[in-house]
């Protein structure tokens, strides 16, 4: 039987300087199969798949395609050879059309038109469509992947590997990715399909490796497990569940945003058009939606790195639309960023230092200069009270891992007491249980009457811990809908542009036409 | 009129060709991704190297002009070891190397001061010059000057409609992403620094070797600088630039005019009077902002580490 897999691994081990990304690891993949590859941020799957691409060297291990052994030494080879892969960042260039991107991986003669009849055939055939003539930067993350995909179909492929593939889908976008990847296995292509959802592979895949730390932890077959059981092999532990208590204190607004309306600086940006919206005391308001659909608009106007009219933001009843960053963080607005190396934290301080970036306000001097013993003690507690895995409050920011530094940036926030906090991807690329950790955090903290916005790409995260949703699509700002009435499959119809009657934004009379 | 009109049309052309040559190859480079600063320099160290050559061989331009193109692009490869290879700040390389090209052409100079080129005839293309005002000033010319224009065409061309100006573009824009689907990234950019050298060898060996056929020290007197400008100016496509050559060139023949006519300005004033037309002209065609990010090859000025 393993004469005939299409690919096979064998002890495949890749030691990077400080980590041990891939060990022993082994697996097999037959023709028309759809093989999982399961595990949490840095688990060392894309490590593994770089190495079958081609991008990357295995320091030992080898590697059989067809029962041949090979040895992938770039891309270009692994095309060759029928070896496809979508990547988790698209690969794609934005000031290229769809056909210039696709015909830089095809090795045949530069004939524009002939291709781009090709894409367009293709991508029928396959339920994807495209215009081969419509520049990438104009089209939304779903036909980004719609491109990288159809890419890599034209070249015949034996095996594709997909990353991540719907972290930047709407549910119903994944719907028709599932179709076409069942669709391309009855044609026997086989596919790697590496993701941490688990809901996903049990309804796609027909077997899986589950990866922790580099090794293999269990092979399985999906349909066969519970997503509990499944986990259990992925994080080697039971899923942590989240608890949100009901709100007791008194319901004020402390956030309103009136028609908040923001010309984009950036070319490939989304304007902002009368974005309203209110989040009360003791609640978190989730927005959903997918990055670039004006949510770095809405993060900057919200924030104060981008002044907007007086009168369009309100902090507790006090219009501070004009004022800049520094200024309502001093009124009680608190902002935790998307990037958390460079906007969040500087990278090659220590966490003493970026714990006075923000918490400077708290008197942390001593005869008129800086106290850095006031500093270290305010680290010192943030890394305790928040359960930040670190050296210490000398540690660089950027020997964190992703979640720890989260918690410290979050804890940092909290530790101001303040009255508004807005809060960007707050579980990005942070190991599931730092991410547990942070969403309890936020419900605790919502829960003693401060109000928080969350904006994310994770509609499961926001229906876990939002008590109302809000969808941003093409800049406009659904009207928010509370938890209970409202499921995925609206948000996800809304987050591709459909509002329906009632989510559309109230227009008042004197908005301008 | 018309008399006056083409030796300054005819003039044009001609004092627009160094420019046409430096500031296709420093677009070439920056659509690649890479600034080099050293456009003077690699002028410079070219005109001299064509002098040289056309002094010593006896043939003129013909010797001179292959010269001067292995000189530039061998200095342009010094830049490349240090900004590609070693991901020095390219800035700060093309700034070292247009001192070392100032210094270097001095240098080696010393020996030239003295001396004189024959320059070129211009050729004139049967029938075609016998059409009035556009045959004298588009059709007999030096064959340099229709060399550019080939370039032109050629740079052009290769930009919108090759593979090879496709993947110029991919890699000035996202490096890494080039990179991931199997392009080698340094090898095209340092391609593309080499052709930059080249051509602005070419247009320091036709400032010394045809344009004023002698050899002067820093004769290239800051074209360099406006080939750098003019590139950005014209947000990176060639039509744009091979206007802004041409209208620096007409300025600079007008000024020579205006001081033949004996205006009463400063004559510094008007010797600067093309590069700041050249420029003023530029800012207010490129101040829309966005035409200038979308065109901005985006990877810009930024090392890249495979």
């Amino acid at each position: 039987m393993s004469q005939s897999a299409r690919l096979q691994l064998l002890h495949i081990s890749k030691r990077y300087p400080s980590v041990v990304a891939n060990d022993d690891v082994s697996l097999s993949v037959e023709p028309g199969e759809i093989h999982a590859i399961l595990g949490e941020n840095g688990a060392g799957k894309s490590t593994l798949m770089k190495i079958i691409y081609g991008a990357v060297k295995a320091d030992a291990g080898e590697m059989l395609w067809n029962g041949r052994q090979v040895a992938i030494a770039s891309p270009a080879q692994a095309r060759k050879l029928g070896i496809g892969m979508v990547f988790q960042h698209f690969s794609l260039f934005e000031t290229l059309s769809v056909v210039e991107n696709i015909a830089l991986v095809l090795d045949e003669p530069f004939d524009l038109p002939a291709l781009a009849a090709r894409v367009k055939e293709v991508s029928e055939r396959y339920g994807l469509p495209l215009d081969p003539y419509r520049s990438v930067h104009s089209l939304s993350v779903g036909e980004r992947q719609r491109v990288e995909i159809v890419r890599c179909l034209l070249q015949d492929p034996k095996l594709l590997i997909l990353d991540e593939p719907t972290s930047v889908l709407t549910p119903q976008a994944v719907q028709k990715l599932f179709e076409t990847l069942r669709r391309l296995a009855s044609e026997g292509v086989s596919i790697l399909y590496i993701s941490h959802k688990l809901h996903e592979i049990k309804s796609l895949c027909d077997s899986a490796t589950i990866m922790r730390g580099g090794k293999v932890t269990g092979t399985a077959i999906p349909r066969d497990e519970t997503p509990a059981s499944l986990a259990r092999m992925m994080i080697g532990r039971e899923l942590p569940v989240c608890e949100a208590p009901a709100f007791t204190g008194l319901v004020k607004p402390v956030l309103e945003v009136d028609r908040l309306s923001l010309a984009s600086a950036d070319p490939f940006g989304t304007s902002l058009s009368h974005v309203s919206l209110t989040v009360n005391a003791g609640e978190i308001l989730g927005i959903a939606g997918i990055s670039g659909n004006g949510q770095a608009e809405l993060l900057a106007a919200l924030s104060g790195e981008n002044t907007v009219d007086r009168e369009t933001i309100w902090l507790a009843g006090e219009a501070i639309g004009h004022l800049d960053a520094g200024q309502r963080r001093s009124k009680g607005l608190v902002f935790v960023p998307e990037e958390r190396l460079g906007r969040g934290a500087v990278p090659a301080q220590s966490l003493t230092r970026n714990a006075l970036l923000t918490a400077h306000r708290q008197d942390m001097k001593h005869w008129g200069l800086v106290s850095y013993s006031k500093a270290k003690a305010f680290a010192e507690q943030c890394i305790a009270r928040f359960d930040v895995r670190c050296g210490g409050p000398d540690a660089l920011a950027r020997s964190l891992s992703g979640g720890n530094l989260q918690k410290f940036i979050v804890g940092r926030e909290i530790m101001l007491a303040p009255r508004l906090m807005i809060v960007a991807q707050p579980t990005w690329g942070v190991d599931v249980g730092a991410a547990a950790f942070l969403r309890q955090t936020l419900l605790d903290l919502s829960r003693t009457g401060v109000a928080i916005l969350v904006i994310s790409e994770e509609l499961e995260e926001l229906f876990e811990i939002s008590d109302r949703i809000a969808v941003l699509a093409a800049g406009q700002l659904s009207a928010a809908q509370p938890k209970a009435a409202t499921n995925a499959e609206s948000v996800g119809l809304q987050m591709s542009g459909l509002f329906n009657e009632t989510a559309q934004p109230t227009e008042s009379g004197h908005a301008p036409a | 009129m018309i008399d006056h009109l083409i030796p300054i049309l005819a003039g044009t052309l001609a004092a627009a060709t160094p420019l046409i040559f430096a500031g296709l190859g420093e677009l070439v480079a920056e659509r690649s991704g890479v600034i080099n600063l050293g456009v003077e320099g690699m002028m410079l160290i070219g005109a001299i190297a064509g002098f040289a050559f056309a002094a010593e061989t006896g043939y003129g331009a013909v010797t001179g002009l292959p010269a001067g193109a292995l000189a530039g692009a061998a200095a342009a490869m010094i830049f490349a070891f240090f900004a590609l290879s070693l991901s020095a700040n390219q800035a700060a390389c093309g700034l070292a190397l247009t001192i070392f090209g100032i210094g270097l052409s001095a240098f080696i100079g010393q020996h030239y001061v003295s001396y004189s080129l024959p320059g070129l005839q211009p050729i004139s293309i049967p029938l075609l010059s016998d059409i009035p005002l556009l045959g004298p000033v588009l059709f007999r010319q030096d064959w340099v000057v229709y060399l550019s224009l080939i370039a032109f065409a050629l740079v052009t061309w290769t930009l919108a409609k090759t593979r090879l100006g496709l993947l110029l573009k991919a890699v000035g824009e996202s490096p890494e992403a080039a990179h991931a689907i199997g392009y080698p990234v340094l090898g095209i950019r340092y391609g593309a620094v080499a052709f930059g050298g080249a051509m602005a060898g070419i247009a320091g060996a036709y400032l010394s070797t045809v344009y004023t056929p002698l050899w002067v020290q820093n004769m290239s007197a800051g074209r360099g600088w406006i080939a750098v400008a003019l590139v950005v100016f014209a947000t990176w496509k060639p039509t744009r630039l091979l206007l802004g050559a041409y209208l620096f060139g007409a300025v600079t023949i007008l000024q020579f005019h205006a001081q033949g006519l004996g205006i009463d300005v400063p004559v510094q004033f008007l010797a600067a009077l093309p590069y700041v037309a050249t420029i003023v002209v530029l800012v207010v065609i490129s101040r829309d902002r966005k035409l200038l990010q979308l065109n901005l090859p985006a990877s810009l000025g930024k090392p890249f580490l495979p």
